[in-house]
């Protein structure tokens, strides 16, 4: 590289190639794997054993992924995980974003205070911390339901969306705000009728960022059910007694739904994380 | 991209006038939420860890450090956390510079660079199983090049270093993405004129990337190291998923400990450790990693 740079002039050509070459293999890195689970999960019984596989999608049907859909516990523990989700993006959002809008909108004693507790969050293992409340979650009765492991969720991405909101809110001039009051709207009118539209691009980016960060999370969620696990801690109680098939199954299962929503919100992800990580 | 997002550093004037209870209305259900969920659990974690029948003791402490499973899970994680954190970073610098030189096609490259984002440890450790397993691809593609004679077994406790390299490359697979995506972030905010200078006053690349660039990311730098280093001391899923009990590591010994002892005080005293690792980790980035907040751009 730094050769070919000494005299960029020269060699616009090779070092086009290289940086190509480079962003192809990254590509590849990243793709290849997604791909070669897809064939597993869709190749069946007689896919996982066959050798030397080729790597071509040859013998694939959906009815292998169907017949894994179809079995027991998978749609239950599917619609368990929405559930979850569900309930940390409402949560979240609906006690993040106030949150937000105090911190980018007002000034007041203790903010700092705040954005520190927020933060300390950042630098703790979260997940464990469902270890102490199944018992506090079984004399709730939140043990093993949907809404306790939607709560310990929440915990995890509240921060963030605290974080992330203060930066939308930001991003929309107070003057407009300010002109809303101007013409008789109060305070709350303002917010719903100026602000909140304006926000709302940002604030469902964060939305499908907590919908992720609880799809995905195992650990609490595997501490905190028995019978109504979610997808993830469904998965990993029958990872070793189950098929390889099934396995890749549930592999592409988990994948397709985050990859669905990053894709949706492609445009604003490296604003959040501009935004998140200062 | 909502207005004005790169400037409200500077914008950040604020309605001083209004000193009222308005904001703490505002803030009071997440901090209530947080301490009852947050702050709660974490001295229960830590009471739980250091109390036996309810009179402090250091019973649960010792049963973990004297469990055959300690050291290796200990030493698995720290060499984990040591072998995937640089390497995550490096690839995501790769990234930045790379799509930095590029014009048409960013956005995409982008964007299929962070749909690991958007995947569990779990559904990474199936994936990878895919590969490695022994009728897997990996096998098949040595096999086609007549490197191996029949299938290799890679995931078994005879082969730890093999089973140690497939766990750190599904764990970087996965975890590059979001390395990548602060990264980038920063880099967004660099501005162009500072590298321009140092092009004009004769700087190479690696200088400017050692000396412009490197020194200008730092706060996105450190960010995602506390962010990567942390959740590399939680690794978990994408061990069991890849070697099942092969391969202990802290987080799992702790679910062990919960889900099958059902001994709370000994998973309690694991949670605790992997809270100070975690905690010491973020003081040492915070510390080394200097963030002068005047020569920000």
């Amino acid at each position: 590289m730094s050769a070919a740079s000494a005299t960029p002039a020269n060699f616009p050509s090779s070092r086009r190639w290289l940086v190509w070459s480079g962003i192809a293999a990254l590509c590849a890195w990243v793709l290849v794997p997604i791909y070669l689970v897809a064939l597993g999960a869709l190749g069946g019984r007689q896919g996982v054993y066959q050798w030397p596989k080729t790597g071509l999608p040859t013998g694939i049907s959906i009815e292998p992924f169907l017949l894994f859909l179809r079995s027991e516990g998978v749609t239950q523990s599917f619609l368990n995980s929405l559930g979850a989700a569900g309930i940390t993006v409402v949560l979240s959002i609906a006690l993040g974003a106030p949150a937000g809008y105090a911190l980018a909108r007002y000034s007041f004693v203790g903010k700092d205070s705040y954005r520190l507790l927020v933060l300390l969050t950042r630098a703790f293992p979260l997940a464990i911390l469902a270890l102490p409340l199944t018992v506090s979650f079984i004399r709730l009765g939140l043990y093993d339901t949907v809404y306790g492991v939607g709560l310990i969720h929440t915990v995890l991405a509240l921060p963030f969306a605290a974080l992330v909101t203060q930066g939308i809110f930001l991003g929309v001039p107070r003057e407009l705000e300010e002109a809303a009051w101007i013409f008789g709207c109060s305070r709350v009118q303002a917010f719903f009728k100026v602000v909140v539209p304006l926000a709302m691009p940002g604030i469902v980016a964060t939305a499908v960022f907590a919908f992720v960060i609880s799809w995905n999370e195992v650990f609490a969620a595997s501490v905190l059910t028995v019978r109504n696990r979610t997808l993830t801690a469904y998965l990993l109680t029958v990872l070793s007694e189950s098929p390889m098939h099934f396995r890749f199954a549930g592999g592409l299962l988990l994948i397709l739904p985050s990859v669905v929503f990053i894709f949706a919100v492609r445009r604003y992800l490296f604003a959040i994380w501009g935004i998140s990580s200062k | 991209m909502w207005p004005g997002i790169r400037s409200f550093r500077q914008r950040r004037y604020q309605m001083t006038s209004n000193r009222s209870w308005t904001p703490y209305l505002l803030i009071l259900p997440s901090v209530a939420f947080l301490a009852l969920l947050f702050v709660a659990p974490l001295v229960q974690t830590i009471w739980l860890a250091l109390s036996e029948n309810g009179a402090p003791s250091l019973a649960n402490m010792r049963t973990m450090v004297n469990d055959l499973n300690f050291v290796p899970s200990l030493r698995n994680t720290f060499l984990l956390a040591l072998a995937v954190v640089p390497v995550q970073v490096a690839i995501a610098l790769a990234m930045g510079t790379l799509v930095a030189k590029i014009g048409a096609g960013r956005e995409t490259i982008l964007w299929i660079w962070t749909i690991p984002l958007g995947i569990s440890d779990l559904a990474a450790g199936m994936v990878w199983l895919a590969i490695l397993q022994n009728t897997g691809y990996l096998n098949s593609l040595l096999f086609g090049l007549g490197l191996i004679e029949r299938q290799t077994a890679w995931l078994t406790y005879q082969t730890p270093v093999a089973l140690f390299v497939g766990i750190a490359v599904a764990e970087i697979w996965r975890g590059t993405a979001i390395v990548m995506v602060i990264i980038v972030a920063g880099l967004n905010q660099v501005p162009r004129e500072y590298r321009e200078a140092a092009e004009i006053f004769g700087a190479g690349p690696w200088t400017r990337f050692w000396r412009i660039t490197l020194p200008l990311i730092r706060p996105a730098l450190q960010s995602a190291l506390i962010l990567r280093t942390v959740l590399a001391f939680e690794v978990f899923a994408v061990v069991y998923a890849l070697g099942g009990r092969n391969f202990p590591v802290l987080v799992g010994e702790a679910y062990t400990w919960q889900n099958q002892n059902q001994n709370y005080g000994v998973a309690g005293a694991y949670a605790v450790l992997i809270m100070v690792i975690s905690l010491a980790a973020t003081v040492v980035y915070l510390k080394a990693i200097k963030v002068d907040p005047e020569r920000l751009p």
